[in-house]
């Protein structure tokens, strides 16, 4: 609990708030204080909490698999290496499973995305207070800041700004492919000229966009919501550690089983992730006919 | 929950990641995966060549041990015969000897009483004279009863 100060509203509203660092309205650039702030700063800021987990666990996957990849011998693996191969080869099969073209680039892709999308629902199972109050003993110590204005959210995938931004680079990808491999006049064939034929060319433009442009926003969504959900039965099970012993141990106990079964959304949701990005861009390679 | 910046600094971060996977991590761990693969299949190839010149092997020194049997009664066999025919021979040897030494000695006896016979013969005309003369008590010619007397020796 961030306190008794504050109420079971502020508190949620403070655990959904980022760390944002951006252009104040009257020109200054600087931490918002509040999520109000955070909200006004428009499009010019950027959440610092969310893209220091994102980058740090990206660059603990790398460091990871390129230690791994380093030190790898083909003959009686250790454990560490082992357990590389493992997710390698899980991914490996999937890749093999659902992409029918040739292109090296989807095979170290999938992943990225699948381990690091895992890494970053995981931080899902840390305690929902356990960091963000750290981060307030910090900032209240060492920077002199007012524990009531430091914002850390520690999963980066309940940030619709992370899961958009891969599902973005995703579309790219789909788009770049869907072009090269069948040019322009292919690709727009595809969504100008089918279900309907030729004459029903607004219609077919219509559903295909819309086809085309509802897979990456439900990739991130899809994402999104779901660990926006379970973080937020966490931190509502988290209100109860105020209600007394035993209302605080129940709430124990409901966290332990909440996060247990949320180990199945973690991997559940990083595969999906995984395995959608897989598909889409089996669909940008293949032509229609 | 606001669209801001943080959607394009992740858009970086994903692509230098995705970059940075594809070029130094994703190559190694599958060039290590594919050696291990071949590695193994070399291996178990190896294995079963090895079981089948083992059961070569094993069906060589069967025939081996066939046919050595096989030479082995030939070579009893045969020298049961010879030893047979050894003793055979031996026995043959044995009794032509026998024999050989039986009629020796047949002859032999043959000889001394035919020579006995032949000395008898020379003296019985002397004898037979002698003792005519005894009996007569006087000079007999031997030369003129020499016919009785050739008889009467023809007769020893």
């Amino acid at each position: 609990m961030a306190g008794d100060t504050i109420s079971s509203t502020e508190y949620i509203q403070h655990h959904l708030t980022n760390w944002t660092y951006g252009k104040h309205p009257d020109g200054h650039w600087g931490f918002a204080h509040n999520a109000q702030e955070a909200t006004e700063m428009g499009f010019w800021a950027i959440h610092v909490d969310s893209m220091f987990w994102s980058i740090f666990l990206g660059a603990f996957f790398l460091f990871l698999f390129h230690k791994a990849a380093k030190n790898m011998t083909s003959g009686v693996p250790g454990g560490f290496q082992n357990f590389i191969e493992w997710v390698v080869d899980f991914v490996n099969d999937n890749v093999r499973g659902s992409f029918t073209a040739k292109n090296d680039l989807v095979a170290p892709l999938a992943l990225t995305i699948f381990f690091w999308v895992l890494l970053m629902n995981l931080m899902d199972l840390v305690p929902v207070d356990l960091i963000p109050r750290i981060a307030q003993e910090i900032g209240a110590a060492f920077f002199g800041a007012d524990p009531h204005h430091v914002y850390f959210k520690v999963v980066p995938t309940t940030d619709p700004n992370i899961t958009f931004g891969m599902a973005l680079g995703i579309f790219i990808l789909m788009l770049y492919y869907s072009i090269k491999i069948k040019g322009i006049g292919g690709f727009f064939g595809e969504l100008a000229f089918q279900p309907f034929g030729k004459w029903g060319m607004p219609a077919n433009l219509l559903l295909e966009g819309i086809s085309l442009i509802s897979k990456p926003v439900s990739l991130a969504l899809r994402l999104f919501g779901n660990l926006y959900a379970g973080e937020m039965i966490f931190i509502l099970i988290a209100l109860l550690y105020s209600g007394g012993i035993i209302w605080g141990t129940l709430g124990g106990f409901l966290q332990l089983g909440w996060a247990i079964f949320h180990i199945l959304i973690i991997f559940l949701q990083a595969f999906i992730f995984m395995v959608l990005t897989i598909v889409y861009l089996d669909m940008a390679h293949q032509e229609h006919h | 929950m606001n669209i801001n910046l943080t959607l394009f600094a992740q858009l970086v971060a994903f692509v230098v990641f995705v970059i940075f996977c594809m070029k130094l991590v994703w190559p190694p761990i599958i060039a290590m995966l594919d050696e291990r693969k071949k590695k193994i299949a070399d291996g178990l190839a190896e294995a079963e060549r090895g079981m089948k010149q083992q059961e070569l092997a094993e069906q060589g020194a069967e025939k081996k041990l066939a046919e050595a049997k096989q030479q082995a009664s030939e070579i009893l066999g045969q020298a049961q015969k010879r030893a047979n025919e050894i003793v055979d021979d031996a026995k043959s040897v044995a009794v032509d000897e026998g024999n050989r030494i039986k009629e020796a000695a047949h002859a032999e006896v043959e000889k001394e009483v035919n020579r006995a016979k032949e000395v008898l013969r020379s003296q019985v005309s002397t004898i037979a004279v002698a003792g005519a003369e005894r009996i007569l008590k006087k000079e007999i010619n031997a030369s003129s009863h020499q016919d009785i007397l050739d008889d009467l020796a023809a007769q020893i």
